[in-house]
């Protein structure tokens, strides 16, 4: 996948408000179930409920590994959608909270970018309520859905000079 | 414990997980000192489409795992131990088609809370790939309703 490409994929995702084919290039998240949805200029991600992703088998629960994947590649799509990074940056490190178990339902994470050097970025990833309206086909009852998690941070590398961080 | 009951726990533990199935993890080896689970390299896992390399996430799940698991190492009766937090620093990124390692080690057991760190690699265990550190908490062996999952995991030994 060039830069060339990838730069395509997102603007053409932004103008068809389609982020499937962004997602679908990425097997990991084809595995998840990872969906973007976007709300205005922000964007909110879900990883509706499936099987294949639970944990504990008596709660049951998804596992804790499958909500950190989510929210890292939510982390990862929100840098490549919003920051106008031209490649897939490269995670130095991830930490998370976990608040309590993360329900067989949907969950879903929105992100913020606490700052962008000019090598390394920090985003939080935040469990989120989206408040969504009729017209994107939710009933309200979506809106008591919340994540299960809340995660302190990631952090990215965003250029290509380098391989990884050398600190 | 032996190192064969203890391989035993893990494997039926694993079993339960499943997540874990769909990923194809397997206990590679354990022990009263720690536990080494295996990520099969496959392209369901793979986070970057023109390298091949292993998502981050997929490596958070094993080593999540991998340190869930390695209390059944530091417990003599098996206890459900949800993770509290979890912290993962990538050293260098995965080798594509090679499979990943996870061990794990249990560092300090209190009444309430285990603290657990490892790391993940391929072929060298002084090469790490990542680093991690979980905090797990101990749910007591009289969970309600974890009384089949426990006789599951213990076995005939229970």
């Amino acid at each position: 996948m060039s830069d060339l490409n990838l730069n395509q994929l997102v603007r053409q995702a932004h103008e068809r408000n389609d982020y499937d084919p962004l997602i679908s290039l990425m097997p990991y998240a084809r595995l998840l179930g990872l969906e973007c949805l976007r709300l205005g200029d922000d964007a909110v991600f879900r990883l509706p409920a499936n099987q294949d992703n639970i944990g504990n088998p008596l709660l049951p629960a998804l596992h804790g590994g499958v909500i950190a994947g989510f929210m890292e590649h939510a982390a990862m799509l929100h840098l490549l959608m919003f920051m106008g990074i031209p490649h897939l940056p490269k995670i130095i490190d991830f930490s998370i909270d976990y608040l309590r178990a993360g329900h067989y339902r949907d969950t879903y994470a929105q992100c913020q970018v606490w700052r962008q050097g000019r090598r390394v970025a920090n985003v939080a990833i935040k469990p989120s309520k989206p408040s969504l309206s009729p017209r994107h086909g939710r009933t309200s009852r979506s809106t008591s859905l919340e994540s299960a998690v809340v995660p302190r941070s990631a952090r990215y590398i965003d250029i290509k000079e380098c391989e990884w961080m050398r600190c | 414990m032996s190192n064969t009951l203890i391989f035993e726990r893990a494997q039926r533990f694993l079993a339960a997980l499943r997540h874990c199935q769909v990923l194809g993890l397997q206990v590679h080896d354990a022990s009263p000192l720690g536990l080494t689970l295996r990520l099969p390299y496959s392209p369901q896992i793979v986070g970057d489409p023109e390298s091949g390399v292993i998502h981050g996430g997929a490596i958070t799940t094993l080593m999540d795992t991998a340190c869930g698991i390695s209390t059944v190492c530091a417990l003599a009766e098996f206890e459900v131990c949800p993770t509290l937090d979890l912290r993962i620093d990538h050293m260098h990124p995965a080798e594509p088609n090679r499979d990943v390692f996870g061990f794990a080690e249990c560092y300090r057991v209190t009444p309430n809370i285990i603290f657990a760190r490892g790391y993940a690699y391929q072929d060298d265990p002084a090469q790490p790939i990542a680093h991690v550190v979980g905090t797990f908490m101990r749910m007591g062996i009289g969970v309600a309703g974890d009384k089949q999952l426990k006789r599951d995991i213990q076995g005939a030994d229970a």
